[in-house]
């Protein structure tokens, strides 16, 4: 950690501690009634989304079922956009398990009730579209359906369709939003550590390399690294993100099993991986690290030398399988001729 | 799917047969045909097992993955998979013949699965349900996350398990479920396996059982 610029310290600091109350076991329901749950004091916003058998059983228009069953499918088959909108091997329901519905798995209805918003990684107000996008940007390695598009119509109904009943901008906190970290481990996260973890509780899916899994051409298990993974401006390359995402999510069917030090040192291990460069990348990886650092590379391990072997994280020119095309999103300007406050 | 992705899965499946390490013994058919003939009675001679209503059913292993039929004789010969009459047999092999088995029985084309013909469209429906979403409310993944698409298989450690037999489906997830069996690595199939009720059992079990197993079976069919 010596020879890191930034100390881990920083980017522990992200973590969030509020949320140290979750169900530790799934009886009979994820989304148990509100009186019934330990964190009911704790006054929350507690919102079970629709199922799709809600979505068949409901009596909405045909036209608009049609729509949020093309935006589910999209969701957990956003491979289909390969090559056109998505250029890796990841779906949307690759890290929001449960398509999209699911607590502790940065549920998507979320984003419904919340925006439009100021958003801190672009530094404007965002409605739900354009943070749509930003995840095709990034998590995607990609370029955005355009705003208003079929595809971005379909996705956006999807996620409202899952805010069915919440209230808009809410004034209470959302149980079980985003990829709450557990709290910092005894120790600080350490890579030689994180690789055995890694190789002991991960690989047998997403593979001792990274590369994850697809079987007769087709996707499996998603890559947490590499060419095929997301790129170095997701959300997820964040130490404590990552953090979260594994602790409450993996091994797939036992979220909340995994130590707070194992959770800490594979997400080290993994966010210390290359993958395709950050489609913000001016040319310098050490000046974009510095650029975007007070807004989001402060928690990641970008531009670092890795200790082990001095590999300098992002120093490279590699924009995985999309090559030169630029997301037309990344930089867009927004309301500059708005008086500032 | 595109260029990259093939490559990529031709790569794996190497990696993945090195990663068997000890199971990763050569196995030779023709010499497999031979030692398999203490499982004929049972499995048959076209390795489509049967399915026994109401009793123990014979799991198919014709097409089954060779490193995972492998590993499960290994492991019934070790004690960490339990039953009765399987230990029997697989105490007579030994780690040649099991990787001869193994082969021979992996290149057998797959045989149709039985015992779900007589379910009702809505059990049917629950199974395709559970095994192509699962159901998140009650943290049951969908069977195709680790068995792969069509549940047709993932490599040596997932195991098709369309075109299996019903009744042997239901009885191993039942063991999982009362954790009887616990041979998966990383309690991957049994943590998943409590949450189901025995509905959900019955249900997925019926719905594999009538899916073809195989690309190639689902061609002919």
């Amino acid at each position: 950690m010596t020879t890191c610029r930034r100390p881990l310290a920083i980017a522990l600091t992200g973590c969030s501690l509020a949320f140290g109350v979750g169900i530790s076991v799934y009886a009979t329901s994820v989304f148990a009634q509100q009186e019934e749950r330990p964190d009911a004091a704790l006054n929350m916003l507690v919102h079970e989304p629709p199922s799709m058998e809600d979505l068949e059983n409901s009596d909405i228009h045909p036209e608009l079922k049609s729509v949020i069953r093309y935006g589910h499918d999209l969701f957990t088959n956003t491979q289909q956009l390969r090559g056109e909108n998505v250029f890796n091997d990841m779906n949307c329901s690759s890290c929001h398990l449960g398509e999209g519905r699911v607590p502790f798995s940065a549920p998507v209805w979320a984003a419904a009730i919340t925006l439009p918003d100021f958003r801190g990684k672009n530094q404007h107000v965002n409605n739900l579209e354009e943070r749509i996008a930003g995840c095709f940007a990034y998590s995607m390695n990609g370029v955005p359906p355009a705003y208003g598009s079929d595809e971005m119509l379909a996705l956006s109904a999807y996620h409202q369709w899952l805010a069915t009943g919440a209230p808009m901008y809410p004034d209470k906190p959302i149980y079980g939003r985003g990829f709450p970290a557990p709290d910092e481990p005894e120790q600080a996260p350490d890579y030689a550590r994180g690789e055995t973890a890694y190789q002991e509780n991960c690989a047998i899916c997403h593979q001792q390399d990274g590369s994850g899994h697809y079987e007769n051409g087709e996707y499996v298990f998603p890559p947490p690294w590499g060419d095929g993974s997301n790129n170095w401006g997701a959300g997820i390359v964040r130490v404590d993100t990552m953090a979260g995402f594994i602790y409450q999510n993996m091994p797939l069917g036992q979220p909340r099993s995994l130590s707070a030090q194992d959770t800490w040192d594979i997400a080290y291990y993994i966010t210390s991986q290359e993958r395709p460069q950050d489609p913000r990348y001016n040319g310098d990886v050490a000046e974009t690290a510095e650029q975007f650092g007070p807004t989001f590379h402060k928690r990641s391990l970008y531009g670092q030398t890795r200790e082990h072997d001095d590999h300098v994280l992002g120093d490279h020119d590699n924009f995985g399988e999309k090559g030169d095309i630029k997301p037309w999103n990344v930089g867009m300007p927004r309301f500059e001729n708005l008086p500032g406050e | 799917m595109n260029q990259k992705c093939l490559s990529r899965f031709g790569l794996l499946m190497g990696i993945s047969l090195v990663t068997g390490g000890a199971l990763a013994q050569q196995g030779d058919a023709e010499r497999g045909q031979a030692a398999a003939a203490t499982c004929i009675a049972c499995h048959q001679a076209d390795g489509s097992g049967m399915n026994v209503p109401n009793g123990e059913s014979w799991p198919r292993l014709a097409g089954l993955n060779g490193d995972y039929i492998a590993k499960q004789l290994h492991d019934f010969k070790a004690g960490q998979r339990q039953n009765a009459t399987m230990v029997t047999f697989a105490n007579m092999l030994d780690d040649q013949q099991i990787a001869d088995v193994a082969e021979y029985y992996s290149q057998m084309p797959l045989t149709p699965g039985n015992g779900g013909d007589e379910a009702d469209e809505a059990l049917l429906a629950r199974g395709q349900q559970l095994a192509e979403r699962g159901d998140w409310n009650a943290y049951i993944v969908s069977c195709q996350s680790c068995h792969g698409p069509g549940g047709m298989g993932v490599g040596s450690t997932f195991p098709g398990v369309a075109s299996q037999h019903a009744g042997y489906i239901s009885a191993q997830l039942t063991a999982w479920k009362n954790e009887t069996r616990s041979n998966d690595p990383q309690d991957l199939m049994g943590a998943i396996a409590k949450r189901m009720s025995d509905n959900d059992i019955q249900a997925v079990s019926a719905w594999y059982a009538t899916q073809p197993g195989s690309e190639a079976q689902e061609t002919a069919q």
